[in-house]
């Protein structure tokens, strides 16, 4: 399946290398260069790339592209789905995954990679497995294995790879029980220049840190489970118990995990916290352009409306934009033309705007594409569907642990750091 | 060497060549450099040892070649560290290939390692032995893998699966032995093996679909429990394997669609006959109705839609399009669609697959039309695929709302991207006839745009929408010829040219002016603008020679002397075509009919159309190419194959599950094994009773037992604690049953001993099916052999099921190896459904090898074979707690350690030992000694606080005594 694998950074080095078969000449990657070449944005880089003898696929996660080489028909999901893995184990293991990062623990990057793939196919990706093969480094660790030359490598086979519950390693040990489950939505929303909603949809997940002893058996309900249209869930999760009840009954691993994640279906109404009024323009035959924009919350349910970020790309013709925000800081960079407004957190008394003007080239023509406005916000102590958890039940253990749920609403569309709540509001 | 290089060094000081210097003090570091790897890697000390060893694998992940240390690094490849051991594994790895002969080595520590009580270290150690791509060792890794094969441990059989596709990749000539080896590791029945030994399968063999019909409702059952990585695997062999065993669901439903689409295009005359031909199949068809099995594949791999894991939903979306009735396809879009909101390359990947899906199925996404919208952040693939998959779904109804999205898109500042959005308008224009007319308009608005690029798409769309219905359009092409002054891209030209000259006839008056102007700058023009040019005027000759004659031979001049031979080709051929000489031929009469041929408007397809002819979800179907390893999925049979192949028959399930708890492999064994002791203890206890029972009713005895096993095993699986007091009970009644044994006289055929046979584990020698309705089991009574104290008793058990008597029954050629002895038992006879027990005794010379030999009776012959475990291998022996500690100081003991609690009649049941008095209750003593040569074999399981306990055997046999302690960790290792 998996060849070789490529770690090569956004200056195209090739930091890390490691093959799972006969070793494969690291020139393949220039096909990946040639490719990187090509494309204009960087996400731009087709995720499979043909070449004569192999298979390029590639993704590209924190500027590091993470390139697997294939040499024979494997679902191209598979390599990817994997990859994406490999780079979470990696931000689990060393907190980021960065280049530094990499290079600073290779050791045990190379450890993980040979658990994680035999001969290319997938061995043990559980973290829960992993953690007990090979511990994550610590300074403690660091160390106390300098000085006593004990290893940070498990001698036994972790009990989670035989057993019926392979997430969860056995004989879990905590003074303090506790279990914590975030319940995180983002909106994602297209609206049109006069205003009216084309899209909006919520996509939530609830994440859990759960530090119980031993084996505890949970589950979890919800008020109005019904709002959940789609779910996916760990592999903990009895199916069956959920489609029967509508309940969440799992034994947990032990740490951080992703319990869930949901959508919430475009058939429900919506509620757009925010709103967008706008005045951008220019007039024909002169080199001058108005820029205004205001901000206000709405439908918040009385909770504040936190780090709002604003940002616009403007059409290439402006040259320059002279704009006065009531808060907060704007930037604006000529080059890429993209115009960044730091908001900060929403007053409904006294609503944040940026009013200024636009300098465009002299003798340029009126810009005829519409500008697009992105803003990203959080909302602390909301889950915007109306998502409420009921209650949490332990089972399998004596003990009574601490339990919490914690809220967010977020603008967001999946994983590009940049931008979150897509506005797109179609100017002039 | 160190005095050259400094010689060298000095002299170039001197000479004040820098390059060179350079170049030498680099090579002096390095090779210091690594001196001091390989200083380190002498020492003693593993922390240095492990420093160097993780300098070197840095070194490895940068890609610097560190080949010439290999000597130093795979002496320590039985480091005890184990982290300096991963890092040699990793490091052998990587240069095995290169060093071959360095690379032997180290084998035998594996070798070693394959026979570590560790389960994890056996497992290591064969998975670095089969990474090591060595052909020399082909015959060891076959071997490791086969005895891998049969492992008690899970996780060492996955290791060996693993291990499959390695040596196949090695040494192809392999294929049948891993056949084989395959085979048995498909009837594994616990899912850590099953996704591993799919994808050997795949790899070795994947067109030996006979394999998998006994397994596939077994890997149906198991899959939800299999991880992700293998769920991928077995999914995708399911569907190919399901193309091949199934009939289309959706046999009826095509006719009827094909028949539709049929009435839609075909013209009426053809239509009737077609429905008469269709209507006469359609009643030749039988109703279908779904195998069974088939259902059970769809139903249980529906829940792993739910998956986290995007690569298994794609998987279930797959086989559920190339699988499922048409009514219920549809439950794979919304998952689909909820993959879209995962990272951009899994959006590239699915989407790719929904385009080729809305092409087939396009209700199935229209409820999810929004979710396609694209956004002004996502990469410009992505917005290229979702534009794709946008017109896949545009249809009559639709169609208005996705042109309203798609005039947002022309402004968007992508240009790529606004050039693809205008095709995709063109496509929709062309798909839909009722609103051909407004994207026409909408797209000649677009003529009057500011940006070029989006005026010379435009052009080229409306081009082809023009082809349609041109005599409607002349103004347009009025407003294209005059735009002609202002575009520069050269494909916009060209057709805006090529309209001109198939239309002049619409435009008679425009259509030579341009033609003047083209000619004025025929000589800076493009290529392809040039050939254009020259097609119309070939055109205008022919329709209006008079105006544009001369004007046509100015151009033809021109083109002669051009520097492409294309155009000066092209204008040869013309000329002679149309300019009518004496020497032209005949064709020169039909230049017109040539040249103003009606063409068919050219037909805007999806590049996704027919893509589904590759598996969806492959790599071959994303890059719509073969990719090597592609296994094609079949087209569905025309009648079902035998449904009865996936049968497991069920006197044969018995089997194998009497099997499983007797037997020394398999695949429950390591539940059934550890629990063996609980088990037996319940066993006596049944056939105590039965006992008594079968007193009364003897000839019923084997029957009774049959089911009192089966009582067993449904007893296994009750609580922990309940069988904990059980077992303690059983003790003393185990001792009750070996009085009552020991009367009874074992040599003669007598029912009472059938009963305490039973309470011992019995193996089988002859199945019921293999031996004509004789079956035979045998079990190790454990009583003393009094012919011959070197022999261990066997008492076997003759049954026979058929109607007639069996004559005859006694042994012939044993074949045994070397200082091995048979007593056998006297030659007896049976009458239908009687059972006799005899006793026969072998001399193992205390081993574990087989005894084969053949059993004949008075029609036929079977080879069969026993093998003891090791623990039948002794006889108790009594001794004091003082003998036994001074027997215990000569002999070497093995002793690992393990977490359980230990029980004595485990122990004793594992090895036939007898318990030495002892005054501490924290340990347990057993002694015995071997049957042939009377060593002595001394057992101490001591319990520590914490649960812990320490197994020590000391026996001289070194092999016995390793052998040995492997049977009793396991059993008692619960």
């Amino acid at each position: 399946m998996i060849h070789s694998l490529f770690l090569i950074n956004a200056s195209g080095d090739i930091f890390l290398e490691k093959h799972w078969k006969s070793v494969v000449s690291r020139s393949v990657c220039d096909y990946f260069f040639e490719a990187l070449e090509r494309a204009t944005e960087p996400e731009n880089v087709p995720p499979v790339i043909p070449t004569p003898h192999h298979f390029l696929i590639n993704v590209l996660r924190h500027r590091i592209y993470f390139v697997a080489v294939i040499q024979s028909e494997v679902p191209p999901l598979f390599v990817i789905e994997f990859l994406h893995r490999v780079v979470d184990t990696f931000q689990d293991y060393f907190g980021v995954c960065t280049e530094a990062a990499i290079k600073d623990n290779v050791v045990v990057v190379y450890e993980l990679l040979e658990e994680m793939l035999d001969n290319g196919f997938p061995l043990a990706t559980e973290s829960n497995i992993l953690k007990e093969l090979i511990k994550p480094p610590t300074i403690l660790r660091t160390v106390v294995n300098t000085i006593t030359g004990s290893t940070n490598v498990g001698e036994q086979l972790p009990t989670g790879q035989l057993s019926v519950v392979p997430w969860r390693r056995t004989g879990v040990k905590y003074t303090n029980n506790e279990a914590y489950f975030d319940v995180v939505e983002e909106i994602d929303a297209i609206i049109d220049k006069s205003g009216s909603t084309i899209t909006a949809e919520i996509q939530g997940v609830v994440d859990a840190c759960v530090k119980l002893t031993g084996m505890p058996d949970l589950t979890l309900s919800f008020m109005n489970p019904r709002l959940l249209d789609d779910v996916s869930f760990h592999p903990c999760v009895r199916f069956k118990r959920w489609e029967a009840e509508r309940i969440l009954s799992f034994i947990p691993p032990d740490g951080n995990f992703r319990l869930l994640s949901y959508h919430v279906s475009s058939q429900n109404l919506v509620a757009i916290p925010v709103y967008v009024k706008h005045n951008i323009s220019f007039r024909e035959g002169s080199s001058q352009g108005r820029f205004e924009l205001t901000l206000g919350p709405k439908q918040t349910m009385g909770k504040a409306v936190e780090s709002v970020l604003v940002s616009s790309q403007l059409p290439r013709g402006v040259l320059n934009a002279n704009l006065n925000p009531s808060q907060g800081t704007y930037t604006f960079d000529p080059v890429t033309k993209l115009l960044s407004w730091d908001v900060g957190k929403i007053n409904p008394q006294k609503l944040p705007s940026l009013k200024g003007s636009m300098s465009l080239q002299t003798g340029a023509s009126k810009p005829d594409e519409n500008p697009t406005i992105n803003i990203q916000f959080k909302i602390q102590q909301l889950a915007i569907s109306g998502l409420k958890v009921n209650r949490l039940d332990m089972y399998g253990e004596k003990y009574k642990p601490f339990k919490g749920i914690k809220y967010m609403t977020k603008a967001g569309k999946f994983q590009n750091d940049c931008h979150l709540l897509v506005i797109q509001k179609l100017a002039g | 060497m160190i005095h050259l290089i400094m010689d060298t060094f000095l002299r170039y000081l001197k000479e004040r060549e820098q390059e060179q210097l350079v170049k030498i003090l680099s090579f002096m570091f390095y090779i210091f450099r690594h001196d001091d790897l390989k200083e380190m890697l002498d020492s003693n000390k593993d922390s240095l040892k492990l420093e160097a060893m993780k300098r070197i694998v840095a070194m490895i992940a940068r890609g610097k070649n560190t080949s010439d240390l290999f000597p130093a690094v795979v002496k320590n490849v039985a480091c005890k560290n184990i982290e300096v051991k991963k890092l040699v594994y990793v490091y052998l790895v990587r240069y095995a290939e290169e060093q071959q002969d360095l690379a032997l080595l180290s084998i035998s520590t594996f070798q070693r390692g394959l026979k570590d009580p560790n389960q994890l270290i056996r497992a290591s150690a064969l998975r670095v032995l089969s990474s090591i791509r060595v052909t020399i060792i082909v015959p060891i890794m076959m071997l490791a893998i086969k005895e891998a094969a049969s492992d008690m441990s899970p996780y060492v059989r996955k290791t060996a699966a693993h291990a499959i596709p390695k040596l196949h990749s090695l040494d192809p000539e392999q294929k049948d032995q891993l056949i084989e080896v395959i085979e048995k590791l498909l009837a594994d029945k616990t899912t850590l093996v099953a996704g591993s030994v799919v994808m050997a399968f795949e790899e070795v063999c994947p067109d030996r679909i006979d394999l998998i019909h006994k397994n596939y409702r077994k890997l149906c059952n198991l899959l939800i429990d299999v991880e992700e990585w293998g769920q991928v695997v077995i999914i995708n062999m399911l569907t190919r394997y399901a193309r091949t065993q199934f009939l289309n669901p959706n046999i009826n439903e095509s006719l009827l669609e094909d028949s539709s689409e049929k009435a839609f295009y075909a013209s009426d005359d053809e239509e009737d006959e077609d429905k008469k031909a269709e209507a006469a199949a359609l009643v030749k068809r039988k109703p279908y109705v779904m195998d069974p099995d088939h259902r059970l594949l769809l139903r249980n791999t529906k829940p792993l839609l739910q998956s986290r894991n995007a690569a298994v939903v794609m998987a279930v979306a797959q086989l559920y399009f190339h699988l499922a009735p048409k009514a219920e396809v549809g439950i794979i879009a919304k998952a689909l669609v909820r993959l879209m909101r995962s990272h951009s390359e899994v959006q590239y990947v699915v989407l790719q697959n929904v385009a080729t899906m809305t092409i087939k199925r396009r209700g199935m996404f229209e409820p999810y039309l929004k979710s396609f919208y694209i956004r002004s952040t996502d990469p410009t693939q992505i917005k290229i695929l979702k534009l794709e998959v946008l017109t896949n779904l545009a249809n009559e109804t639709n169609i208005s709302t996705i042109l309203r999205e798609f005039q947002t898109y022309i402004k968007s500042m992508d240009k790529d991207f606004v050039a693809a959005s205008i095709q995709a308008i063109g496509r929709c224009a062309t798909n839909i006839g009722e609103v051909r007319d407004t994207c026409l308009n909408g797209l000649v608005q677009l003529l009057s745009n500011r940006d070029e690029l989006v005026v010379a798409e435009s052009v080229v769309v409306i081009k082809k929408l023009l082809q349609m219905q041109p005599e409607q359009h002349s103004d347009i092409i009025k407003h294209m010829a005059k735009l002609i002054d202002n575009i520069q891209v050269p494909m916009a030209r060209a057709s805006i040219l090529w309209l001109i000259g198939e239309y002049c006839e619409h435009v008679p008056k425009i259509a030579p002016d341009v033609l003047r102007k083209m000619a004025k700058t025929f000589t800076n023009e493009e290529d392809i603008v040039k050939l254009q040019i020259i097609n119309l005027a070939a055109k205008l000759y022919l329709t209006n020679s008079k105006q544009t004659k001369l004007l046509t031979q100015y151009v033809l001049n021109l083109a002669k002397y051009d520097q492409n031979y294309d155009i000066r080709d092209r204008a040869r051929f013309i000329r002679q075509l149309i300019v009518p000489t004496d020497k032209s031929g005949a064709l020169s009469k039909y230049a017109k009919k040539l040249f103003l041929a009606l063409k068919p408007a050219p037909v805007l397809e999806s590049p996704f159309k027919d893509r589904d002819h590759f598996q969806l979800g492959s790599l071959s179907h994303l890059l719509n190419a073969k990719a090597g390893g592609y296994q094609e999925l079949p087209e569905w049979p025309e009648s079902a194959p035998d449904p009865s192949v996936r049968n497991v028959e069920v006197k044969d399930s018995v089997c194998a599950r009497r099997t499983v708890l007797t037997g020394p492999e398999g695949a429950g064994v390591l539940l059934l094994q550890t629990t063996r002791g609980i088990l037996i203890s319940l066993f006596r206890q049944m056939t105590h009773e039965l006992l008594h029972h079968s007193h009364s009713e003897q000839s019923s005895g084997t029957e009774d037992r049959k089911r009192g096993r089966k009582a067993v095993k449904n007893q296994k699986s009750s609580s922990e604690s309940e069988s904990e007091s059980e077992s303690s009970e059983s003790e003393d009644e185990s001792e009750e049953e070996s009085e009552e044994e020991s009367e009874s006289d074992t040599n003669i055929r007598k029912k009472k001993t059938i009963a305490p046979s039973g309470s011992i584990k019995m193996y089988e020698l002859l199945h019921r099916i293999t031996g004509e309705g004789l079956a035979v089991e045998y079990c190790f009574s454990r009583q003393p052999f009094s012919p011959d104290p070197n022999m261990v008793a066997v008492q076997i058990q003759f049954t026979n099921n058929t109607n007639s008597e069996t004559k005859n029954l006694h042994i012939e050629e044993p074949r045994l190896q070397s200082g091995m002895r048979i007593r056998e038992f006297a030659e007896i006879g049976l009458q239908p459904s009687e059972s006799v027990t005899v006793v026969m005794g072998i001399d193992f010379c205390d081993s574990t090898q087989a005894a084969n030999f053949q059993l004949c009776t008075h029609t036929r012959k079977f080879f069969v074979s026993i093998q003891p475990p090791v623990g039948e291998l002794m006889t108790p022996v009594f001794l004091t707690e003082n003998d036994f500690k001074k027997e215990q100081g000569k002999r070497m003991s093995a002793h690992p350690r393990f977490s359980t609690p230990s029980c004595s009649i485990r122990v004793t049941a594992t090895a036939n030992l007898s318990r030495v008095p002892c005054g501490s209750d924290k340990e347990c003593r057993f002694a015995g000694k071997t049957v042939s040569s009377g060593c002595l074999v001394l057992v101490t399981v001591t319990t520590k606080e914490g649960g812990r306990a320490q197994l020590t055997v000391n026996c001289e046999k070194m092999v016995i005594g390793t052998m040995l302690v492997k049977d009793i960790m396991q059993a008692l290792s619960q």
